[in-house]
């Protein structure tokens, strides 16, 4: 087996500092965005008293679900032993932290008081999912650091396999509280299901997967490093499959909730009468997220197509990100059933009165701060390959570590030193 | 053993310290006697007591179209009609954005058509989904039941409002320029119904709703302590079948409705 060599991404200067130059200017917009948030307040969004968390959330709930389905590329290889997948471990850990730092930057940054984060970091209520999931997200940050630390310095190979091990289980207990920040609202009835904990994590498979094969694939491509077909359809394969299962938890997720009478009203809305909510679901969500990519992974005419391929990849985020503006903001819209069996009349709070469809117009600002959110994270992740050695010099087929029969302890040290670049 | 002479004792020193202390305690005394003294006796001293139970009863039936009178008074009695809607805002988002403590709802039963008018405010739950969702614990509740938000500590998340079943908490989403001290309210931070809690620790009778309830001569709101069996909230409560919104949650409501 070839020793894996790991290279800086030398791209021509020029484009570098273009690349750079749009990132930071998607920056600064997100940047100003906020700030004009925090000196106005909130109510230059389109969020209410009504739609409390909007597009912004959507934003950071996607790239925080997609930096933990990240992480996973990393621990095919040291939890379950696939060799093929041992030089992408870096990059799947640096992916892994900047989509995560992206992502929470644009939730304190949309707080009511982001000034206050220092009371959130001391003040804790241990009862709330949320609390902990400030643990979850900060050592989750500190895990994957050790863990990239391991893959790259040979005094840490001997930690690889029980930092990936311990990585692995941790962005399985992150996803799942991240979901279950919605499953624990008792109060609405389109959340308020546990189901949405595994969900979360299987969407974060999907997610995590699409982006990290554009980022290699662009990477790569710039560079004009070998990557290899075998290799790619790998990833594209268990990306079909992980877009597939989003499709299977979707399907339950709406047919456990309309077995109940209670529930009638509310899927016949998300489904069928929600206005824009149900043709974001149907065109968004299920043709242009699912089906499309889908097709274009295994027609025979479009699945060796490497452009086809990145196309695909790219419908899938697009498909998430109207997945979770569906669920995020489209069940707040939904209005709560206080009086079941009774039609209200009137309201000096609107209380289900008004057409749900027009409780919320995100507007520039929350778009901006979501945007910029993405920004920070590809900005950090094209430093970091910059000027570390994250990237493989090549994903040649026939140079990729063979996988090991057994995913234990000392076979992957074994295959982590001859790797150690 | 002989004292090395830095040892020695320097009087004049300690007599000036001795000074300074008297000096001190001369100046400060007082204020401590006076402050111990008003702590003993004034109510907004005394810590909230859990041997009560604040809470609301609101018989529907006495409730009509149209009257907002509790709604009014809740506005002047917490500053909510100091609110200023940004001048650029649309009337319509501003009727979504500014906080609301108490609404009115009328509702038509789906089968009969019967029409029922009621307030609907924080429910001051024994079990509040938005305390237990709260990351910082901001939002909490007090020993004798109310349910509020402390503003020191609330960063702005929202995620009591979406956890709240009762849609009963609001959002400050502009710049504040008057209020009241007993209500201070900022921007970016969320807010509810809190019993008229500044007058419950100065030890006045009532909630700004129920007297003005009152005064229109209709009554329809009760306010008082649920763990007092003579209560007239208690009687009343015993005398007449109640039930709790959403009690499918189990939350044990401190508000109760009469004719829902």
């Amino acid at each position: 087996m070839k020793r894996i060599v790991y290279r800086e991404w030398h791209i021509p200067p020029a484009r570098y500092w273009g690349i750079l130059g749009i990132l930071v200017s998607v920056m600064a917009l997100g940047g100003l965005a906020a700030l004009y948030l925090e000196h106005e307040g909130h109510w230059v969004t389109g969020m209410n008293n009504f739609v409390v968390w909007g597009v912004p959330h959507v934003f950071a709930v996607f790239l925080i679900v997609a930096a933990s389905g990240a992480i996973n590329v990393a621990s095919i290889a040291t939890v379950f032993g696939k060799g093929a997948y041992l030089p992408l471990g870096r990059l799947s850990g640096l992916l892994a932290v900047t989509l995560l730092i992206g992502g929470l930057l644009i939730l304190v940054l949309d707080l009511g008081r982001p000034d206050r984060l220092l009371v959130a970091l001391t003040h804790y209520n241990l009862r709330s999912i949320f609390a902990w999931n400030i643990y979850f997200y900060t050592g989750f940050v500190a895990l994957v650091i050790a863990y990239l630390w391991s893959m790259a310095d040979r005094m840490g190979a001997r930690f690889k396999h029980t930092l990936g091990v311990l990585a692995f289980g941790w962005r399985l207990a992150l996803t799942t509280a991240t979901g279950s920040i919605f499953g624990f609202l008792v109060a609405r009835q389109a959340f308020d299901t546990a189901f949405l904990a595994p969900m979360f994590v299987i969407m974060s498979l999907a997610y995590g997967l699409a982006i990290f094969i554009l980022v290699l694939m662009f990477t790569f491509h710039q560079e004009e490093r070998v990557l290899g077909d075998q290799l790619l359809r790998r990833l594209k394969n268990l990306l079909g499959v992980f877009v597939a299962a989003v499709l299977y938890f979707t399907l339950v997720y709406y047919l456990t909730k309309a077995y109940g009478a209670k529930n009638y009203d509310l899927v016949g809305w998300l489904l069928f009468g929600g206005g824009g909510y149900s043709i974001l679901l149907w065109i968004g969500w299920i043709l242009i997220g699912t089906l499309v990519p889908l097709a274009m992974f295994w027609h025979p005419r479009t699945r060796r197509d490497r452009r086809f391929i990145a196309v695909a990849c790219a419908l899938v985020i697009l498909g998430g990100l109207a997945a979770l503006y569906v669920i995020l903001i489209g069940s707040q819209v939904y209005p709560l059933q206080i009086f079941p069996g009774q039609t209200i009349l009137d309201s000096g709070f609107a209380d289900g009165i008004k057409v749900a469809d027009s409780t919320y117009h995100p507007s520039l600002p929350e778009l901006l701060l979501g945007l910029g959110g993405v920004a920070v994270a590809l900005f950090l992740t094209a430093v970091g390959v910059r000027v570390l050695q994250f990237l493989p010099d090549s994903l040649a087929d026939a140079e990729l570590p063979a996988d090991t029969e057994e995913p234990s302890a000392g076979k992957v040290s074994y295959v982590d030193d001859l790797a150690t670049g | 053993m002989m004292k090395h002479p830095d040892e020695t004792i320097d009087q004049g020193r300690r007599d000036w310290f001795g000074l300074a202390a008297a000096a001190t305690a001369a100046v400060a005394a007082p204020g401590v006697i006076l402050h111990l003294a008003s702590a003993n006796t004034a109510p907004e001293a005394q810590p909230a007591s859990s041997a009560v139970r604040w809470g609301l009863l609101i018989d529907t039936n006495k409730c009509t179209s149209g009257c907002r009178d509790c709604v009014d008074a809740c506005d002047r009695e917490n500053g909510l009609d100091l609110q200023t809607k940004p001048p650029t805002e649309a009337p319509t988002a501003w009727a979504d954005q500014k906080a609301v403590w108490v609404r009115k709802v009328k509702l038509a039963d789906g089968l009969t058509g019967r029409v029922t008018n009621l307030p609907l405010m924080c429910q001051h739950c024994e079990h509040p989904p938005c305390v237990d969702v709260c990351p910082t614990g901001a939002s909490f509740k007090r020993a004798d039941g109310i349910v509020m938000v402390d503003r020191h500590i609330c960063i702005g998340c929202r995620y009591c409002m979406m956890a709240c079943p009762y849609q009963a908490r609001s959002f400050i989403h502009q710049p504040m320029h008057d209020q009241l001290t007993r209500v201070p309210r900022g921007k970016g931070c969320v807010e509810s119904c809190n019993l008229c809690v500044s007058r419950r620790d100065h030890g006045l009778p009532s909630t700004a709703c129920a007297d003005a309830c009152t005064a229109a001569g209709k009554g329809a709101i009760v306010f008082g302590d649920l763990k007092d069996p003579a209560s007239p909230i208690s009687l009343a409560l015993k005398a007449m079948p109640s039930r709790q919104l959403r009690e499918d949650l189990a939350l044990n409501t401190g508000v109760r409705y009469k004719g829902v």
